[in-house]
């Protein structure tokens, strides 16, 4: 078995284990160093891929600024294994329909698409971040100025939701 | 296949091997005696003498303080959550150590005819390696913080990660006006670029000022050093950690100084290049050896003195508040960041037309 083969089936059964562990895990705070783990070994595979770029910045952005602000909520809220609610059985059955619905879409699309499935070893050079940045500045710079817009006015619905109204009281410091 | 790709590769693995324990041996020696230099430097800004006992001057000072350290009692306290406690200081200690991977500490050697690069990979993401590990940083702080289940221990932590995480913005915006000049995010090709040309301060003075503040944030270090803020909060994040556990927290700070004054060498001060001096001739005249003797000992001079800067500071400035730490990073440091990038893309496209 080549080097490149073993890291894959590695990888994979990480990647496997460790979103399993995040849903069966008791504490929150585990499962968040678990879904850690996750984009880890989802960047493992990225680098498999030679797509050097995609696997940095998902460290970076999940990995990095996302799971510790998840980290903060969690830590601060104080969500202990004795606090987490009772869900009622209704909510229950309509997470699995709707989770099993995805899993057959996700399947489905992967499918069609048989010809991503095979390219996994490490060729192709369009993960490298010379080509990515000519890709998306030339074909697809109006979905990608887009999204980004729609990234500003989130920020911008941010800033206005947690900004304290002018004429009230301003909290003692 | 197997054998074959590791018989082939044999010596090149340990060839990186050897290259990676040099490096971190080094970089851990460094660090001890840059708690030395920070506590004969203190003295001397505050007319003291300074530790002088243990060995001429004071020397074995930091073998005396580690070596305290190991022989403490190591108490993990019981409310804790005992696997993450211990998790915490290693997390800091490893990331710390990790950036030092792509730091080009030379040229080349020669090693009985092999090629010997002085780097440990050369990945063309150098720079966004760098900052993907900084972003890692952050779960040694909160993980040690969270587990130590103290409300001054969790303060601190949050305190360190929103910090480390605002500041880490402004480096990220004072970086791509470096990048767009440089055209390559792999630090050897920007050392290059710079041993031809000039060096990156010239270019680019803002972009350093707000690099170097943002890395004392990341560091830590006073003026930043709200997380271990003694007079609030105790002694911050690592308040219930004790023995080589705090060793290593206190130690991956000073790790951390080393290594960022590298990639700030490399990054804006030439790396190992040896300012007036053509290495080319150099390497053509002495041999390729003592050339990349030499362009390490420059690239360490330069560490050496961002080093001193980093403990000048400490013992000069006072702390900031901490709604001044944010203001500063998100109201002036992020504007004045993207400022410089605008600054540069009109200037380089003006020098181009």
């Amino acid at each position: 078995m080549p080097l490149s083969e073993i890291l894959f089936w590695f990888l994979t059964a990480l990647a496997l284990f460790s979103a399993l562990m995040v849903v069966f895990s008791d504490n929150p705070i585990h499962s968040v160093l678990w879904l850690i783990m996750v984009f880890f070994a989802i960047s493992g595979h990225y680098i498999l891929m030679n797509a050097q770029f995609l696997a940095i910045v998902n460290l970076i952005v999940y990995a990095g600024a996302i799971m510790v602000l998840f980290l903060f909520v969690i830590m601060l809220m104080n969500m202990n294994t004795d606090a987490e609610p009772q869900k009622s059985q209704w909510m229950r059955i309509a997470a699995a329909v709707s989770g099993g619905a995805l899993l057959l879409i996700l399947v489905a699309a992967l499918k069609d698409n048989a010809g991503a499935v095979s390219r996994t070893s490490g060729e192709g050079s369009i993960g490298l971040i010379r080509n990515l940045g000519k890709v998306l500045f030339t074909d697809y710079v109006l979905p990608f100025e887009i999204s980004s817009v729609l990234f500003l006015s989130a920020m911008v619905g941010a800033v206005v939701l947690g900004k304290r109204e002018k004429n009230s009281k301003p909290v003692n410091h | 296949m197997m054998t074959l790709l590791f018989t082939m590769d044999l010596l090149l693995v340990l060839e990186k091997f050897l290259l990676i324990g040099a490096v971190i041996s080094f970089a851990l020696v460094v660090a001890m005696y840059t708690t030395y230099a920070e506590r004969k430097i203190a003295a001397w800004m505050q007319d003291r003498r300074g530790p002088n006992r243990a060995g001429p001057l004071g020397l074995l000072q930091p073998v005396a303080d580690g070596v305290k350290l190991f022989f403490k009692e190591e108490i993990i306290p019981i409310a804790s959550n005992r696997f993450l406690f211990v998790l915490g200081p290693a997390l800091a200690m490893i990331t710390a150590m990790l950036t030092s991977a792509v730091i080009p500490w030379g040229e080349y050697i020669e090693v009985l005819g092999r090629k010997v690069n002085l780097q440990i990979a050369d990945v063309n993401i150098g720079i966004l390696y760098v900052f993907g590990v900084v972003s890692m940083g952050v779960y040694g702080i909160m993980i040690g913080g969270w587990a130590s289940n103290n409300k001054f221990s969790l303060l601190a932590a949050v305190r360190g990660a929103s910090q480390i995480i605002s500041y880490e913005l402004a480096m990220g915006l004072s970086l791509i006006s470096l990048l767009m000049m440089t055209g390559s995010l792999s630090l050897k090709t920007i050392v290059e670029q710079q041993m031809n040309g000039s060096w990156n301060i010239v270019y680019q003075p803002l972009g350093f000022l707000i690099f170097i503040i943002c890395v004392f944030a990341e560091c830590n270090r006073t003026p930043f050093d709200l997380p271990e803020a003694e007079n609030e909060l105790n002694f911050g994040y690592h308040q219930e950690y004790s023995s080589m556990k705090l060793g290593l927290y206190l130690f991956s700070e000073y790790v951390n100084m080393f290594i960022s004054s590298a990639v700030m060498a490399t990054l804006f001060f030439g790396g190992y290049d040896i300012p007036f001096v053509d290495e080319s001739a150099l390497a053509a005249s002495w041999g390729p050896n003592l050339t990349a003797l030499f362009c390490f000992m420059a690239l360490f001079a330069k560490v050496l003195f961002f080093l001193f800067v980093f403990i000048w500071v400490r013992w000069t400035i006072p702390r900031f508040r901490y709604d001044q730490l944010m203001d500063l990073g998100w109201k002036k440091l992020i504007p004045l960041a993207l400022a410089n990038m605008i600054i540069t893309a009109v200037v380089m496209l003006l020098i181009k037309n």
